[in-house]
């Protein structure tokens, strides 16, 4: 039941995405993030709609991977579109009762609400196609400018990898404690919110204590091999730009100078 | 008590890149009181099975029978399956939390509904079957030592009066002597009360000698099922599913390939050892 659940929701397969240094995809997946915001005509949308789906063709992860992300702001693009749809000032085209739809509200509801999905489906491509060590592996490289301001990145990289790691242990070790405590009659879905929280004792004891141990035995093995920070610390696979990878950066330019001459040209 | 498990099918993370098919087509009869050894390496299922025996996993194919009833069937009550199939888990620290040992063992039998006084009654009684001292009655179940926590942890599903006991690696990680006051425990269990007893495992020589049908796994499927002499022949075959014989049999064929006539199927160093008198003398 909970090993269903996929957190960091790695898709193991082998592509030139997958392939990719940490910090492309992660610049990469920024910059789109933005670009989405920079443009108003049909054109931008389609530049970026190409875009992102030669992306997808190119990860090798099926589209439904993306789409279950969608179900996560289901609600929020819902809320988007009816509040753009019947607050938006302009030209009414149907009219229910005191509720006006207006061809302006027709339209930023539509584009914003593709805005959205774009959003959602861009980072997805990046946690799809990134083991969630490579992430805060990049992200450390990416954010060490700020160590000269005194940022501990390497300290905050750490913790953020060992608490990524932790999490499946823990979804782990909480269906097996789930397990033991049902297999002895205990009951975790009915009664009322107060019974319920009370059935949640049998199973945060366990867990708490499993999970305090843990930190202990991982701090024990990190103190036997001498880890005392960031300081002086080499990696054993450093981050290299490849080849392919600048060929990434000149896409994400091209795209830009695509996006901006687009704009231009259509405007003009 | 009778269990039949028939074509039975469990696929872990269905539809996603990390399904994994646990069970494969699994056909097996479990009569009343039997003492069964559950054997296969990490990884063969074993664990996944006896999950399905108590409806904690349900099979994505296939039905499981108790007594002739159909557990699937919507109006068979899980709970009361939970009460006839107890079932141990490896790790005693995934079920022990309350502030004593006696309260943690009353918590199952409270789950199923009975009483207060009820519940007292059951804990006593499985904790002494278990044979914990009764010193440690009121202390944490956290300051407990391994072997004792794996007792209170037995009690804790012993007080829910299952008619099978299914223990999942019961000596994991328990010293020699640990591990034989366990199972010897267990072994009374089966005697004075005619449970039946499935007994996970992983080691041949921890339960050749206690149980009296062994049933070998190995990637999802079953390997062998027969009473342990039988399984043990085939202890060629077993150390290629990386599992292997007691070292007893090991022995036996050593010496009956040098020479000296001995039967090779014995299983206890003890059986082994009036085997070699017969023939030396």
């Amino acid at each position: 039941m909970i090993r269903d659940i996929t957190i960091g929701q790695y898709y193991p397969v082998d592509s030139i995405i997958h392939r990719l240094d940490p910090r492309v995809k992660l610049v990469g997946t920024v910059a789109f993030v933005i670009s989405l915001f920079m443009f108003r005509r049909i054109s931008g949308y389609l530049i970026a709609s190409i875009f992102l789906f030669t992306v997808i063709q190119v990860s090798k992860v099926p589209i439904k991977f993306m789409i279950k992300g969608l179900k996560a702001i289901f609600l929020l693009l819902m809320i988007t579109v009816i509040f753009n749809l019947f607050l938006t000032p302009g030209e009414p085209i149907i009219q229910i009762w005191k509720l006006v739809i207006t061809k302006e509200g027709l339209k930023t509801a539509i584009f914003m609400a593709i805005r959205l999905v774009y959003l959602i489906m861009g980072s997805s491509i990046m946690t799809l196609t990134t083991t969630p060590n490579q992430l805060t592996d990049g992200l450390e490289r990416l954010l060490k400018p700020f160590n000269k301001i005194k940022v501990p990145v390497h300290e905050i990289a750490m913790m953020m990898s060992i608490a990524l790691r932790f999490i499946p242990i823990l979804l782990e070790e909480t269906d097996k404690i789930m397990k033991a405590q049902m297999a002895r009659g205990a009951d975790f879905e009915s009664g009322n919110l107060m019974k319920k929280a009370k059935s949640l004792v049998p199973l945060l004891v366990p867990l708490f204590i499993s999970a305090f141990r843990r930190a202990n035995d991982l701090a024990m093995a990190m103190e036997a091999r001498c880890y005392r920070g960031g300081e002086g610390r080499t990696k054993m696979k450093p981050l290299v730009y490849k080849r392919m990878d600048y060929i990434a950066y000149a896409v994400m330019c091209f795209y830009f100078i695509l996006l901006f001459t687009a704009g231009k040209l259509m405007g003009a | 008590m009778s269990i039949i498990i028939d074509r039975v099918n469990y696929i872990y993370s269905k539809d996603t890149a990390y399904e994994i098919n646990a069970l494969k087509d699994i056909n097996l009869v479990i009569p009343d009181g039997q003492f069964i050894g559950l054997i296969g390496h990490t990884g063969s299922g074993k664990s996944t099975l006896v999950q399905h025996l108590n409806g904690l996993l349900k099979a994505t194919s296939g039905k499981i029978y108790m007594n002739g009833e159909d557990i699937y069937d919507p109006s068979y009550s899980m709970k009361r399956l939970r009460s006839k199939v107890g079932l141990v888990f490896q790790y005693p620290e995934h079920q022990l939390f309350e502030v004593d040992v006696f309260k943690d063992v009353c918590y199952g039998p409270l789950n199923l509904g009975a009483s207060e006084k009820e519940a007292q009654l059951r804990a006593f009684e499985a904790l002494k079957r278990v044979g914990l001292n009764e010193e440690y009655y009121y202390q944490s179940p956290f300051e407990l030592s391994g072997g004792q926590k794996r007792r209170a942890a037995i009690a804790g599903v012993l007080a829910m009066k299952p008619e099978v006991l299914i223990l999942d690696e019961p000596t994991a990680g328990l010293d020699p002597q640990g591990r034989d006051e366990i199972l010897e425990q267990i072994r009374k269990l089966h005697e004075e009360n005619h449970m039946t007893i499935i007994l996970v495992s992983h080691s041949m020589e921890d339960i050749a000698k206690y149980v009296e049908r062994i049933i070998v796994m190995n990637q999802g499927e079953v390997l062998f099922d027969n009473a342990p002499k039988e399984v043990f022949r085939h202890y060629k075959e077993l150390e290629k599913v990386g599992l292997a014989a007691p070292q007893v049999t090991y022995i036996m064929n050593r010496l009956l390939k040098k020479g000296l006539p001995v039967n090779p199927s014995v299983t206890t160093v003890e059986e082994a050892k009036t085997e070699i008198l017969k023939a030396l003398r």
